[in-house]
């Protein structure tokens, strides 16, 4: 449904030129979640902006269904790793959500609704009228993932979004977030640095290489659903896919021992 | 609760008691250096007696009259600068071609100190009124023009590829999210800008002799009334001052989301 292929890009140029992606190709299909994990740094955001339509590559393209992404297109849902100055501060929730949707042909208590919906889902029923900045950071996190959810996107790209939420919140995210895409068949591509929740919330796993940025390869995580934030991480395959993807970037690092490469 | 108010009412009285402290010293200082002739008499009179004066004044229509076309200088130079500064701000900064394309010219007009074109206000519109809201509006324009530029350049790229991203159309794009982000930037610029009007506008009044305060300040110094000369000049600073509480306590109340004004709620 998503292809990105030969994607590279290239900030600045003369001195101050930055390769933030080599070259990168991987596909989403329809109602898949996939996971993007890589060190800090290696061009996550620039490659989700580039999808979302955000940001020009410098070569190569990305495509939905077979057209070439040129500016975001309405099918998809955004959730920023800047996710505080995303929000406008002169809005409250309520209007913070619903700000994507005004334009959207609904009625007014469909719109509501919606908005509602969204809120309670990330456990801030009442904090409706309340302002982005009277929130804690990892509050803020969860209006941006409700606003995202509201939209009702086909495809939802996030950035880092349980960055700044304690292990609890964060849990019950990752499970909010699975059980959205469960309930509406959201397409998902994730962004994290952490390969724990990539194992756990994906369905592959795109792993990427420290800069110069390419993709390191392709893993089909395979757990059995429903995952369980106890169960699903006891399993042993589930410490396998983290251990093989923890040697798989280690082992691209120049300092590595050079270990024996898993076929 | 009660309790509450009681403690937060002490640090309050307290600092209105050090504002205040400082002003009764310097007009006692002021008021001793006046009667015991370390200031020439004929130039400074006592404090006491520049209130007392000001307070004869107040029962004159005359006097309100005055200030009452100052204020109509002020308020009808400023209204029209906001009239044409706003909108073009808003146009030039979110083009950047349109801002290229004027930024020379404005770079030009606005060092002109306003006062340089009397003569040519006294050409165009005579002595009346109308020179002096020429003078404050050309006045007030430039602070209130830079402000909305720099306002509607400085919005966080974030937000704009939220906005983007979400597919608003450019009529939310710019009330949602471009302007909200503008108006303390405006807000700033208006402040400034109907200081400047004032200044103009009793400036005009002096110079031209269009019919105001300051007209009345000159009247005073021919005449020779040294308190009612004083008088004049206090009531022109009180007029300044209160106007800008005004603009400031607008400020809180609109800007009540941004970071300077928070704890204010
Ligand atoms: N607007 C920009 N202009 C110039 N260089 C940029 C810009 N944005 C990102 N870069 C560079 O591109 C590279 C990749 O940045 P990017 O933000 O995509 O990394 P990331 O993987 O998202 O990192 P993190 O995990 O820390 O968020 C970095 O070297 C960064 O300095
Ligand atoms: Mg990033």
């Amino acid at each position: 449904m998503l292809d990105v292929s030969g994607l590279s890009k290239t900030y600045g140029e003369g001195e101050r030129v930055t390769h933030a992606i080599a070259e990168l190709s991987f596909s989403v299909a329809e109602g898949e979640f996939v996971c993007v994990v890589g060190p800090s740094g290696c061009g996550k955001t620039t490659l989700l902006r580039c999808m979302a339509g955000l940001l020009a590559p410098t070569s190569g393209r990305v495509t939905l269904r077979g057209h070439v992404v040129d500016g975001p297109p309405e099918q998809i849902g955004f959730v920023f790793q800047e996710y505080s100055r995303s929000l406008m501060p002169w809005l409250s929730l309520r209007d913070n959500i619903a700000l994507p949707l005004r334009h959207k042909a609904l009625g007014r208590d469909e719109r509501n609704r919606l908005v509602e919906d969204a809120v309670e889902s990330v456990g801030l029923t009442g904090f409706m009228d309340h302002y982005p900045w009277e929130l804690s950071g990892g509050m803020q996190q969860r209006v941006a993932i409700a606003r995202a959810l509201a939209y009702q996107p086909e495809i939802l790209l996030m950035d880092e979004p349980f960055a700044s939420v304690d292990a609890q919140t964060r849990a019950d995210l990752e499970d909010l977030v699975l059980r959205v895409r469960t309930a509406y068949g959201v397409t998902v591509v994730f962004v994290t640095h952490d390969i724990d929740e990539a194992v756990y919330l994906g369905d592959r796993v795109v792993v990427l290489t420290p800069p110069p940025t390419a993709v390191q390869e392709v893993l089909p995580v395979g757990l059995p659903e429903p995952r369980d934030q106890v169960e699903t991480k006891e399993l042993p395959e589930f410490a396998h896919l983290r251990a093989h993807i923890f040697r798989s970037i280690k082992r691209k690092q120049p300092d590595a021992p050079d270990l024996p490469t898993p076929t | 609760m009660v309790a509450q108010r009681v403690r937060a009412a002490r640090p309050r009285a307290r600092t209105v008691a050090q504002t205040w402290s400082g002003v009764a010293a310097v007009l006692l200082l002021a008021e001793v250096a006046a009667r015991t002739g370390l200031l020439p008499r004929r130039y400074f009179p006592p404090v006491t007696e520049m209130f007392a004066e000001l307070g004869r004044q107040t029962t004159e229509t005359s006097f309100w009259s005055a200030v009452g076309q100052t204020l109509q200088g002020w308020a009808l130079g400023l209204g029209i600068a906001a009239a044409f500064a706003v909108p073009i701000g808003m146009l030039l900064g979110t083009s950047a071609v349109r801002y290229r394309a004027f930024r020379v010219i404005i770079e030009f007009l606005r060092p002109i100190p306003s006062v340089a074109l009397v003569p040519l206000a006294i050409l165009v519109y005579g002595v009346g009124l109308e020179s002096k809201v020429f003078l404050a509006a050309f006045a007030a324009f430039w602070p209130l023009l830079i402000q909305t530029l720099y306002g509607m350049q400085d919005v966080d790229p974030v937000a704009l590829d939220t906005a983007r991203v979400f597919r608003l159309g450019r009529v939310e794009r710019l009330t949602r999210v471009v302007l909200p982000g503008a108006v303390p930037y405006v807000a700033t610029g208006l402040r400034i800008s109907s200081s400047v009007a004032l200044i103009l506008a009793v400036t005009a009044e002096l110079v031209i002799g269009s019919p105001g305060l300051g007209r009345e300040i000159n009247a005073a110094r021919v005449g020779g009334a040294t308190d009612l000369l004083y008088a004049l000049i206090i009531v022109t600073g009180l007029l300044g001052w209160v106007l800008n509480a005004l603009f400031a306590a607008g400020e809180r109340r609109v800007l009540h989301w941004h970071p300077s004004q928070r704890g204010a709620r």
